[in-house]
């Protein structure tokens, strides 16, 4: 399912590779649906030829042509076999229908299956860019509930879809065989129920959206109540809560009988039309019936009477589809975002180059995360780093230090000017050698289900226990990842929920070492470890990586001090390089920030 | 965490423990619409009444017809307009019954939404720490939506169908009792497969319920952590990963879509053997008409008149049996959403059983008036406050003593281990130490979160077990780490530390908090909307408002945890003196990440494994040279 980032998918253009495998139970569906149906209509003409050929003795009954080739000889025989081929068409049907269960169902979850591979290899190849357009939580809804809508009306259009016209179909002309003067009543029925059912949408569309913003607001006030709830308690507020939330709970109330009502209405209307035909049929083809030299039977009516609820039930149906699809058309949207998304960040082809010291230079470099030259988060950035060097980034929130360190593995990319590593353009590394080289460690990091050491096994697949080991002691995580009764086994749950958060700080730190990369950049990953932690990390990656070139962000002054050198950002530029005595000298911001943390100490 | 262990044995559990005694609650739910509810069954005993008749309308019809040219035709329009009398009967009460179902189950499902949201109100703080928001979530929607399924649908249908098939039973009797007995084997064979098919179809969703929470639970997880697989070069291993989880998924969805798909052709078509089974026997067993072979000649039917079937009653009779096996598969369509909302409504149920938070204290908090030194209790705001027991007044303080407290969450590991403190009255109280020391476990038990297990907390000399909860943290202001702000203006949300503040108490508040200047720069200052727990504003704008909404409710006493730990350090120093205008003059206890900010304490409290190790003023704790000092020089190295 290779996709060119360029093309734009519109409609189900997007989905149709996602058949793919599973082409052939979805081709048959169709035919076996077709054959259930046709069985299906067959039976009440048998019905009709066994009520008036074995019942009335009638000269004409319906069918007569086929059951005439059969080797009747009496009257009996005449009922045993009409029967017999009643029960025989049905157990086919049951045969047919049985078989379009299974060849749908293959269908549908096979292409659910692959849909749902394509959005996840999709979003993976995502860059940080295309990520930060979306929503973590809008991604999963797009991968599950719209993956979800799609494959059930796919499943239904397969069934259904072909199944209720054929019905439609050879129900009408069955009954216009009958009696087509008597079949004329579908034309007055049809545009009677095309028109009901076209207000109810317009109608009901728009008081079912009302109901679901209420429902909306209702949901979102308990969960605002279920994570505010220590506030709630320390303001003693219960009963202001309980009393908002009684208000939202009656608006919804009175909108839910809103929408509803219209519903209320329609299960009569159904049924008025319905029973209208049904009427109108006893009444025209009663009076048929016993015309002199009549052609319609009983039999006939009656199975007149069926096709006429068989053809309405149809009518009906297909209009429930119509609404169903209309409501998919939103889930169609939204997966076809992703695949239009385009890929801002592509590997270079056939890139062979290394890194292998880690020198990095930044060469005026301008950086804007709306790619707005007007609006840049980096302005001007020119500055070497040497291999091996240990550098400090200080600065205030939103000054850009975050988004200075992501440039470099290329999780963005630069507006104007270049980054090189090596003295080569960061775009001319294959990706994969890029960011195995460039180690980092996000300010908003991650672990994931399962055991610590499947977790370290992120930063280096083949690594050994010894080589995990090590990387912990450097981290200083592995004092408290022992004292876990199952040790480096410990099952870290999902999204590493069952450690604290300097432990988790920790283990991230342990995994971007585990990757011996040529860089390490910390982006504020030590803020919750204690402070004598903190320094036992940076003496432990001073001594074990010190050919690695470090980059380190804090907010404390005592974290980076003793690196080479510090840079001081201040609104998306450098403010002052140097070393902590020289910065102490020269950079107001960096003595304020220094002050604010260590007042009185002297004292 | 402590989890209340016989309420979440029901969470998760699909089936109901016990589905009888859960209907039978659920029903009590009608007692709020007993009126409507009844001219519902009415309702519905008509419709499926004058339903039922319609279709013995045909037995007379066809009999007039078989008279061929000489039928009676005024007879025959009597008849039809009988017949549309019945069913113009029937579509007015089916519209009756389900407006008022409709009423019905908005109104119970409404009553239901407030006694659940009423009752998570009065739970402990310990329910809402030992439970995800996900799952108390899930109590708003899966659960609820899964019983408004059932009683907006599935029990008019229901109540429908049963009566229906009963009325139809009764007609198949009348019409003929041979027949009838097929039917009575038709309904084994139907009962055997639906539950053959109902079984396995359980069993199979189970399973695909199962696989689809795995894969939504990874999609979750590898969306939330994108960035870090992009960092790792992870997406081949992740792809992986999920292709077999996907996979797996395919092949139990495919099974269960099996058998749901199933259901409805193996009905459909079991009617319609049934159907083609009746047909031929009553066309058999048909009575004798002059002048046509008598089928049933010499057979041991022919000698038993009344076992034989007219012609005219054999084709209402399909009539009935063709709406029989509708009503019979619809039931058991119905059978499966009812036992899931009943499952559903169990677990409602337990939340709305659970035990309230307890409060057995007798002590009020009143506002009172100095007269010549003595205290006496007034509604007006005087500012000064008094605790109330029985009729003795005692001036509220600010004085906490904590004597020899332990305390344990779950009981078996001891978090606060012998714990003495105290606080006079305008103090500030800092407490330091790492995660996990017991600092914020101190504040939950000053304002009662949770209660100790052994040892006395008093304040103002009274024991606050013998305080009111709702007095007790009236009486206690709270800035939390986590601000949490709601939905409203900003106004609404400083309002909230005092519902009847008026507009310049909350500026006022405001200007204290350093948070006026902000606030007026604001598109539409006071009345700017927030969104989604304050998102339209920065981490520290939103711990200004937090400062001032603490500041109106003007506490004796102040709870700081970790008010500005996610601030850095520059902004930080702008909410300092907001801050330090808000603790003039109370008690406070600060908890605090960053020491900076505890410098200034009375006494600073260093605890570690629930206990305290050191106590003292700053310089003082500094000179000891013990672990203050080491926390404290590890931060800035300057020895």
């Amino acid at each position: 399912m290779e996709r060119k980032p360029t093309k734009k998918y519109q409609g189900i253009s997007a989905l149709l590779p996602c058949t793919a495998g599973y082409r052939l139970p979805a081709f048959f569906t169709p035919f076996l649906m077709i054959g259930e149906v046709a069985l299906e209509v067959m039976i009440p003409l048998l019905m009709a030829a066994l009520v008036d050929g074995g019942l009335y003795h009638e000269e004409t009954y319906q069918l007569k042509e086929l059951l005439s080739l059969l080797p009747i000889g009496n009257n009996l025989q005449f009922v045993l076999w009409t029967g017999g081929l009643m029960v025989l068409a049905s157990l086919l049907s049951l045969t047919f229908g049985a078989l379009a269960a299974r060849t749908s169902a293959v269908a549908s979850m096979g292409f659910a299956k692959n849909l749902r591979h394509a959005l996840f290899e999709r979003i993976q190849s995502f860059s940080f860019r295309n990520t930060d357009r979306f929503q973590t939580s809008s991604l999963v809804m797009r991968t599950t509930t719209d993956v979800n809508n799609l494959q059930n009306i796919y499943q239904q259009l397969l069934r259904i879809f072909v199944r209720t016209p054929v019905m439609l179909i050879l129900a009408a002309t069955m009954a216009f065989r009958i009696n087509a003067e008597l079949a004329v009543i579908f034309v007055f029925a049809i545009p009677v129920i095309a028109a009901v059912m076209y207000v109810m949408i317009r109608v009901g569309f728009k008081r079912f959206e009302v109901m679901l913003k209420k429902y909306d607001s209702m949901n979102g006030a308990v969960q605002e109540n279920l994570i505010g709830a220590r506030v709630v308690k320390s303001f003693v507020r219960e009963k202001h809560e309980i009393g908002k939330f009684n208000d939202s709970a009656d608006d919804l109330q009175k909108a839910q009988i809103h929408a509803q009502k219209l519903f209320s209405l329609a299960n009569p209307i159904q049924l008025g039309i319905m029973w209208t035909c049904t009427l109108v049929l006893l009444a025209l083809g009663g009076m048929k019936v016993i015309e002199p030299g009549s052609t319609l039977n009983i039999g006939d009516l009656t199975s007149l009477m069926s096709y006429s609820t068989q053809v309405i039930s149809s009518l009906l149906m297909l209009s429930f589809l119509v609404i169903g699809l209309s409501m998919t058309k939103a889930s169609l949207d939204r997966v076809n975002e992703i695949f239009n998304e385009e890929l801002d960040i592509v590997s270079p082809k056939n890139s062979t180059l290394k890194v292998t010291r880690g020198e990095i230079e930044f060469d005026h470099v301008n950086f804007s995360y709306s790619n707005n030259p007007e609006v840049l988060n980096l302005k001007d950035i020119c500055l070497n780093i040497n291999a091996g060097e240990t550098v400090g980034i200080i600065g205030g929130t939103g000054e850009g230090k975050s988004t200075f360190v992501q440039l470099i593995p290329r999780l963005y990319d630069v507006l104007d000017g270049a980054i090189r590593i090596d003295g080569h353009d960061v775009r001319e590394y294959d990706l994969v050698e890029l960011r195995d080289s460039v180690s980092m460690v996000l300010q908003k990091n991650m672990l994931f289900s399962g055991s610590i050491r499947e977790n370290m096994r992120w930063g280096n697949p083949n690594a050994t226990d010894e080589q995990i080991r090590e990387a912990c002691r450097i981290a200083c995580a592995d004092d408290f990842i022992m004292q876990f009764p199952e040790g480096y086994d410990t099952d870290l749950g999902q999204g590493g929920s069952n450690v604290s958060g300097g432990q988790k700080q920790r283990l991230c730190i342990a995994r971007a070492i585990l990757k011996q990369p040529k860089i390490l950049i910390l982006d504020d990953s030590t803020s919750a470890v204690d402070t004598a932690t903190d320094e036992r990390i940076r003496k432990g990656l001073r001594e074990s990586l010190q050919g690695t070139t470090k980059l380190i962000i804090a907010q404390r002054i005592a974290s980076v001090m003793y690196a080479d050198r510090i840079i001081v950002m201040e609104h998306g530029g450098i403010s002052d390089v140097g070393t902590h005595d020289e910065l102490m000298q020269r950079s107001t911001i960096y003595r304020e920030v220094y002050a604010s943390q260590t007042k009185e100490v002297d004292a | 965490m402590p989890r209340g262990s016989s309420f979440d044995s029901k969470m998760g559990g699909r089936h109901a423990e016990n589905p009888l005694k859960t209907l039978v609650r659920l029903m009590g739910y009608y007692r709020e619409c007993k009126a409507q509810l009844v001219l519902a069954l009415l309702g519905i005993l008509v419709y499926s009444a004058a339903t039922t008749l319609t279709y013995y309308m045909l037995d007379p019809l066809v009999a007039v017809l078989e008279a061929g040219t000489n039928a009676d035709t005024a007879r025959y329009s009597a008849l039809l307009i009988g017949m549309g009398a019945l069913y113009a009967i029937g579509i007015g009460t089916n519209f009756l019954f389900n407006r008022l179902m409709l009423l019905c189950s908005a109104r119970i499902m409404c009553a239901m939404r407030k006694e659940m949201f009423a009752k998570m109100q009065k739970l402990p703080v310990s329910f809402f720490d030992g439970h995800t928001h996900g799952e108390l979530m899930s109590y708003y929607t899966n659960d609820i939506d899964a019983v408004r399924e059932m009683v907006q649908n599935s029990i008019t249908q229901m109540l429908i169908s049963v009566v229906s098939i009963v009325a139809y039973i009764g007609m198949m009797i009348y019409l003929s009792i041979p027949l009838f007995f097929v039917v009575i084997v038709m309904c084994v064979c139907i009962f055997y497969v639906i539950r053959i098919i109902g079984g396995k179809s359980r069993k199979n969703f189970q399973k695909q319920q199962k696989a689809i929470s795995r894969v939504n639970g990874y999609i979750e997880e590898m969306m939330e952590g994108q960035k870090v697989v992009k960092v790792f070069n992870h997406e081949k291993a992740g792809l992986a990963a999920f292709d077999a989880m996907n996979g797996e998924l395919c092949t139990v969805a495919t099974d269960a879509n099996t058998f749901a798909n199933i259901v409805g052709p193996v009905m459909n078509n079991l009617s319609h053997i049934f159907y083609a089974l009746i047909c031929t026997v009553g066309v058999l067993l048909a009575a004798p008409v002059p002048g046509e072979p008598f089928l049933a000649e010499g057979t041991f039917f022919a000698s038993h008149q009344i076992l034989l079937v007219q012609s005219a009653a054999l084709i209402a009779f399909l009539q009935y049996i063709r709406q029989f096996a509708n009503r019979i598969s619809q039931i058991s369509m119905q059978f499966n959403s009812i036992l899931l909302a009943l499952a559903g409504a169990e677990r409602v149920f337990a939340l709305i059983d659970m035990p309230s938070e307890t409060d057995e204290g007798t002590v009020t908090l009143v506002r009172v008036e100095e007269k010549n030194g003595t205290l006496t209790e007034t509604a007006r705001r005087t500012g000064k406050w008094a605790w109330k027991r029985e009729n003795e007044l005692i001036p509220l303080r600010g004085d906490v003593r904590f004597t020899d407290v332990d305390f344990s969450y779950d009981g078996k590991k001891q978090v606060l281990n012998d714990v003495t403190l105290y606080a006079h009255p305008g103090q500030k109280i800092a407490f330091v130490g790492s995660t996990g020391a017991g600092k914020t476990t101190i504040t939950n038990l000053i304002n009662r979160f949770y209660d100790i297990t052994d040892g006395t907390i008093t304040y103002d000399g009274i024991p606050v077990r013998e305080i009111k909860k709702d007095d007790l943290r009236h009486s206690l202001g709270m800035v939390l780490q986590d601000t949490h702000l709601f939905t409203g203006t900003v106004m609404e949300n400083i309002r909230y530390g005092r519902l009847d503040a008026t507009d310049e108490d909350c500026i006022r508040a405001a200007k204290i908090a350093n948070a006026h200047f902000f606030i007026s720069h604001l598109p539409e200052g006071y009345n700017t909307q927030l969104v989604a727990d304050g998102a339209n504003l920065s981490q520290g704008q939103r711990q200004l408002i937090s400062i001032a909404r603490a500041a109106v409710s003007d506490p004796p006493v102040l709870i700081l945890d970790e008010a500005t730990s996610s601030i850095d350090t520059r902004t930080e120093k702008l909410i300092e003196k907001g801050m330090d205008a808000l603790m003039k003059g109370r008690t406070v206890f600060v908890i605090a990440h960053r020491l900076s900010t505890v410098r200034n304490a009375d006494c600073i409290m260093v605890l570690e494994h629930g206990e305290i190790i050191e106590r003292g003023e700053h310089n003082a704790l500094l000179a000891q040279k013990g672990k203050y000092h080491q926390l404290y020089t590890g931060a800035f190295e300057l020895s």
